[in-house]
Formats: C-alpha cells, structure tokens, sequence
C-alpha cells in the first residue's frame, strides 16, 4: 500500500523554514519577527518527527525494542520546551523596551544604544 | 437487531458509525441546553426566594381553567426574542475576527465530548461511545479546553471597545490561570489510574475501594487524594466556563458585559449557548473522572453475592440496571454537576479579578502539585511495602504538605496592612434618634 | 519518482497534501500579511494543521502536546502581547521600494532549490514507515523520557523555571 512518501513531509518542513527565514529578514516588528522563528522550529519538529518515523535509528547502549527508537519525539519534547521559555523571555524582553521606547521597529534599533 | 447493524457498520464503514457517534453527543447537547436554561431560571430563582419564569406554557382550556406547565417553553421564548432582536453591527470592526470569534467560542464547548465515555465500552454501548478512544483521552480534554481562549480574546479585541479588550485580555488571564491548576488535578488522577484514556479511568473506579474493600466502587471523589483533586477541579472548572463566582470579564455590573458588549441577537445566542454546553460536558468530564462515569453507585452489585447467596440474584439484576440505564445515571451526574454550578451562583459573591488571580495561582496550584506529590508518594509505598505502610506514607505527606503551607503561607502575606477601625464622626454632633415604631 | 502523487492519489496521500496546501498557505501569511493580528492567526492555524500532520505519522502524544503548549500557550501569550501593546499594521512603516524583500525572496528560493535537490532527492524512495505502530503512543515515549532521557527532562526543567523567574524579573516595573 502506497502511503505518504517521506520527501513530501520534509519538503512541507524545507517549505515552512524558509519561510520563516525569510520572515525574519523581512518583518520589521519584533513580535513578527518572533513568530517566523517559531515557524522555523516548527518545522524543524516536523522534520524530525518524519525522519523518526521512516527511518528510526537505535540509541547505542540501548536494548533494540521499538520503545527505545523514540529520539526524534524526544528531540521534539525538548525543542519544545525550549520554544516555550524563549517566549516567554522573548516577549518579555519586547515589552519591556517598548515601555522604555514608545515604538518597536527592529531595522531602528540596530545599534546597542539605550 | 440494532447491534448487528451497528456492528455491520463498525466491520464496513466505520466513517457512518463515527458519525452516528458524534451525532449522539451533539443531538442531546442542543436539544439539553434549552432545558439547562429553564432549569438554571427556576432553580436560581428558588434559591433566591421568588417564583421564577412559569407563565409561558399555560394553557388556557375552554372552560376557563388552566394547565400550568411550569413555564417549560420559557427558552423558547427567549430564543425567539433574541432572534428578533435588532442585529446591530458597530461600525469600526476587524470584520472578519468579528463574525468569527462566537463561531470559535462555540466549538471547543462541543468538542470536548470527543472522548467521553457516557456509557460502557462493551456489548451495545461499546458500538456507541465514546466518539474515539484514543490513547491520550484526557489530554484532548486538556487541549480543547486550552482552546476556549481564542473566541473570548478574539471576541473581545474585534469589538474596538476598550472595556471589551479589557474584559477578554482578563478572562483569557483567568482561563489561562486556572487551566494549569486543572491540569495538574487531573494528572494525579491520571497517576492514579494508569492510563490516559478516559473509558480506563471509569474502569479503574469499578474496582475496589483502596484497592481493598471489594463491596464498594473506587469513585475517586471517596479518596483522600480523589477528593482534594475534585475539589481542584470543580474550581477549576466553574472559573473555565466564566461562571458565577468567576464571572468578572462578562458581568454586566461591572465591565459592561464584557467582552460580548458589543454581539447582539443571534451572535450573542451563540455565545450564551456554548457557555451552557461548556457547563454540560465539564460537568460530564467531571462525572467521568471523579464520579464513576456512567455507574448508578458506588457499589459493586457483583460482589454482593459474595456475602451472601440470597443476594446474589439481587446483585445480577442491578448489575443490569446498571448497564442498560448507563445514559440515564450519566446524564443524573451531568445534572447534579449543573446543580452544583447553580448553586455556586446563586450563593457567592463575585470574585475581584486580584483575588480571582491569588486563588489560581497561589492556592489551588499548589494545592494540586502537593496533592500530585502526595499520590505518588502513596502509590509508591503501597507498590513496595503494602497496603497499610502506603496508608500511613499518605497521612505523613499530607501533614507535611500541610505544614509547608502553612510556613510557607506566613511569609508571603506578611507585610500586608490591616485597616484599622474607624469610628465615624458626625458633622454637626447630632445622633439621630432611633424612629419609634407607629 | 515519489516527487509527485499517484492518480488518483490514495486517501492518505490526498488528506496529506490537503493538510500540507493549508500548512503551506498559512506560513505564506505569517510572512506576507502585514496586520501582526492576523499574522498571529494564521500561525495558530499553521499549528494546529501541523497538530494533525503529527496525528496522521501517529505521534498521538506530540500532536496533542502541540495543541496544548503552541496553539494553546505559546500563541495566547503572543495575542495578548500584541493586543496590550496595541500593534496595528501601519505600525510597521516600510519605505517606498525596500530592497530586502525581493532579495530575501530570492534567497530563500535558493535555499529551497539547494536543499531540495541535495537531501530531498536522494531520499525519495522511502516509502513506507519503518518504526513501530505504537511509536507514537504516550507509553513509549513515556518510557524513554523517564529512562533513557532522564538527564535532559530534568535539564529542561530547570531551563523552564529559569525562563519563568526572568520573565517575572522582566516583567516588574521596579525591581
């Protein structure tokens, strides 16, 4: 039976962390421009979940048991985590230089003047 | 007969059995919530001492007497009214935001029966429900409910009305809040049980009682660390369906009605009816997970013919009853759930939105991962010492976890100031005269 | 050539490439639509389709994890920062002709061709999913989080709780 073959998952994720990429040259908001880096690691989940699926490798040390063939969804666990706090500390960071700016515009503060 | 059909379909065309799977939540849920709305009506407003609605389905016979019906077609008439009501659109939306966010707030209200048991997993009800038992049963629950953020918020931001902005950027704090505090009460349960899947759940309340006494059920809500966890959740749960006494971002006393200000007629009644379907199925969830689902008591009718012969035809029959009525002793627990929301309204006062945020946050989280600890704690002891170790490993942490909060609680809310008592002085120094009764 | 779909294309494939045209739609909307509002909301439904991808490779526990943390949490917190800073679409000022976006365009038409041909095309044969059926259930996964990934879980959550005091810290008017 024909499935779903691999290189359409990973073209869809080759597709989505582009346009992130050029996302974040474009956007000159900063909020944007946060968004189209999560599109990017969005699509690096994909990526590794399709290649977890069709072709799953065995961790060395590791008894050969379907549950221990499960790194790509552990990879994806952790990039999630980590999206999660660079959120968080992201936004904060944004609105902590709006209250100080008034205006956020990434081209503008290119310089690391206060 | 009707089993070989549904059976036939479950061999050939699963997609049709799907289907008839999910008409039968959605069905019943529409035609319940018009009920909900006349029962809410007369129940509150017996617990507030007056009559309520009763005068719509009076019928009026020839000869001058009437049949009074309690005011039963009271919601329809109320749906009519707000049919006809004037659909004002303000002028200065995000069209699109605007028309779609009732749309968004309704569906999570009908999605969460997605993996709700209301009846038992074999023989005829198996055929019937839940719509799918998949492996992460009640983290869909979890996500569905995350996603009730997005019609308020959205609602709310298209409105162009700053008091709307205001009361759906709160309500989405609130949700937010106290998503994670339910999260986590259901998570003990969940260590508890095992399993993730909702119909495992219900399973593993049929057991017995501690894993113990044979002659009752395991219902979580009669164990310690069930009964915290329940708690936690009907909190939880009354805040996530912007009920009463939660209600700060859309009463209209104090924000304008909030964030549907500005949703007139039909709009507004589609908001309205998926608040009233949120309150079913959470109170569904809530019978699932902490009352026994769709059992009748929490006794085990099976067993009662260990104790005795004679009772062990007793037992077989309602152990039938128990079967076939299953539907009716679910939708009784989705009621008495509603009983509970109403009730909850009609007795408390609203919450201020800082102590609505302090009792997220600072009571019931903690509360819930101490709970958490303290069923992993006791489950852990009964697996390597027995039964009664585990009983006693339990009551230590729970003291433990009760000093630690008590500690804990001292320090933060030091340094908050007591008003203190004023007398009240008269301008001119008159005391008026107490007015004597004529 | 797996490049392209059989026809018909099998139900699987069809409800792919359903699912992958709207996924491919919404992040062209995250970068072309000027309003961050509606920015954000194209991202969420990008999200949620991706949830669905995840659900048809059968990661169940994933795909879940991803309506919850991303189109539940993380994208929450991103409309609530737009909507407190108020953030409209003339907020972003452009200049007449701005050199960057036919460039970026064109650059990443590059990457996309150059990866493409490099690692997309070797690996087009691959046609059927080697992992166990139950790869995806919460039970293995589970499993090996708590064994075999027990270090980095623990790693992850003291990222986790250094990202929650760096917000407050942030986020306080005075410290």
């Amino acid at each position: 039976m024909n499935g779903v073959p691999l290189v359409w998952y990973l073209g869809l994720g080759l597709f989505m962390f582009t346009c992130g990429a050029v996302g974040v040259v474009i956007r000159r908001n900063p909020v944007t421009v946060f968004m189209c880096i999560e599109l990017m690691l969005n699509a690096v989940n994909l990526t590794f979940l399709a290649f977890a699926r069709y072709m799953p490798t065995p961790l060395p040390g590791v008894a050969a048991q379907p549950q221990n063939w499960v790194s790509g969804q552990a990879v994806v666990v952790f990039v999630m985590a980590v999206a999660a706090a660079e959120v968080a500390v992201g936004l904060g960071i944004i609105m902590a230089i709006y209250r100080l700016r008034n205006e956020v515009d990434v081209d503008d503060m290119s310089m690391l003047r206060g | 007969m009707v089993y070989d059909f549904l059976a036939n379909l479950r061999d050939n065309n699963p997609l049709l059995l799907g289907l008839i799977r999910v008409l039968l939540i959605i069905v019943p849920i529409l035609t319940l919530v018009p009920g909900l709305i006349w029962y809410e009506r007369r129940l509150l407003s017996w617990m507030q001492d007056r009559v309520g609605p009763n005068r719509v389905a009076t019928i009026t016979l020839k000869n001058g007497k009437k049949i009074k019906l309690f005011g039963l077609l009271q919601p329809i008439a109320d749906g009519v009214k707000l049919f006809f009501k004037e659909d004002i659109t303000p002028k200065a939306i995000d069209r699109l935001i605007y028309f779609f966010a009732p749309a968004l707030a309704l569906f999570p209200a009908f999605a969460l029966g997605g993996t709700m048991p209301w009846g038992p997993s074999e023989g005829f009800y198996g055929l019937l429900t839940p719509i799918a038992n998949v492996d992460i049963g009640v983290l869909y629950v979890l996500a569905i409910s995350s996603l009730g953020v997005y019609g308020i918020v959205l609602a709310g931001y298209a409105s162009n009305n700053k008091y709307s902005l205001l009361g759906g950027l709160r309500s989405s704090a609130q949700l937010i809040s106290y998503e994670l505090a339910m999260g986590v009460a259901v998570a003990s349960i969940v260590l508890a049980t095992g399993s993730l899947k909702l119909t495992e759940i219900v399973r593993a309340q049929e057991g017995p009682l501690f894993g113990a006494i044979t002659g009752l059920q395991n219902w979580f809500i009669l164990t310690p660390y069930g009964f915290v966890a329940a708690v936690v959740f009907l909190i939880c749960m009354v805040a996530e369906s912007n009920r009463a006494p939660f209600d700060l971002p859309e009463a209209e006393n104090e924000i304008i009605a909030g964030y549907h200000t500005e949703y007139s007629s039909m709009k507004f009644a589609v908001f309205f009816m998926g608040e009233y379907a949120a309150m079913f199925i959470f109170s569904g969830i809530f019978a699932t997970l902490f009352l026994g689902g769709y059992n009748m008591l929490p006794i085990n009718w099976l067993a009662l013919g260990d104790y005795s012969s004679a009772l062990k035809g007793v037992g077989e029959f309602m152990h039938s009853v128990n079967y076939w009525g299953a539907p009716i002793w679910f939708i009784g627990k989705c009621v008495f759930g509603i009983t509970v929301y109403i009730w909850a309204r009609a007795t408390l006062p609203r919450l201020r939105y800082d102590q609505l945020m302090s009792l997220g946050w600072k009571s019931l989280l903690p509360t819930a991962v101490a709970n958490f600890v303290v069923v992993a704690i006791w489950i852990l002891a009964v697996r390597l010492h027995g039964f009664w170790i585990g009983v006693a490993a339990a009551a230590l942490s729970y003291g433990m976890m009760y000093f630690l909060f008590k500690s804990f609680l001292g320090t933060v809310d030091k340094d908050k100031k007591v008003l203190e008592k004023r007398s009240v002085e008269l301008v001119d120094g008159v005391v008026p005269e107490p007015v004597a009764a004529s | 050539m797996s490049l392209v779909p059989s026809i018909p294309p099998t139900t699987e494939q069809a409800l792919f490439l359903g699912m992958a045209g709207l996924a491919a739609a919404a992040s062209l909307g995250v970068v072309a639509i000027k309003s961050p509002i509606r920015a954000a909301l194209c991202l969420v439904l990008n999200f949620f389709v991706l949830a669905f991808i995840y659900f048809s490779l059968g990661a169940q526990l994933l795909g879940i994890t991803q309506i919850i943390v991303y189109a539940g949490a993380i994208m929450v917190l991103f409309l609530f920062v737009i909507m407190l800073l108020n953030l409209s679409a003339e907020s972003e000022t452009r200049k007449k002709f701005d050199f960057k976006i036919p460039l970026a365009a064109l650059v990443g038409l590059g990457v996309f061709g150059i990866v493409g041909s490099q690692v997309l095309l070797p690996l087009q044969a691959i046609n059927q999913p080697l992992s166990a059926n139950d790869w995806g259930k919460p039970q293995a996964l589970g499993y090996s989080l708590f064994t075999v990934y027990a270090w980095p879980i623990e790693a992850v959550s003291i990222l986790l709780l250094v990202g929650i005091v760096g917000s407050i810290v942030l986020a306080k008017r005075k410290v």
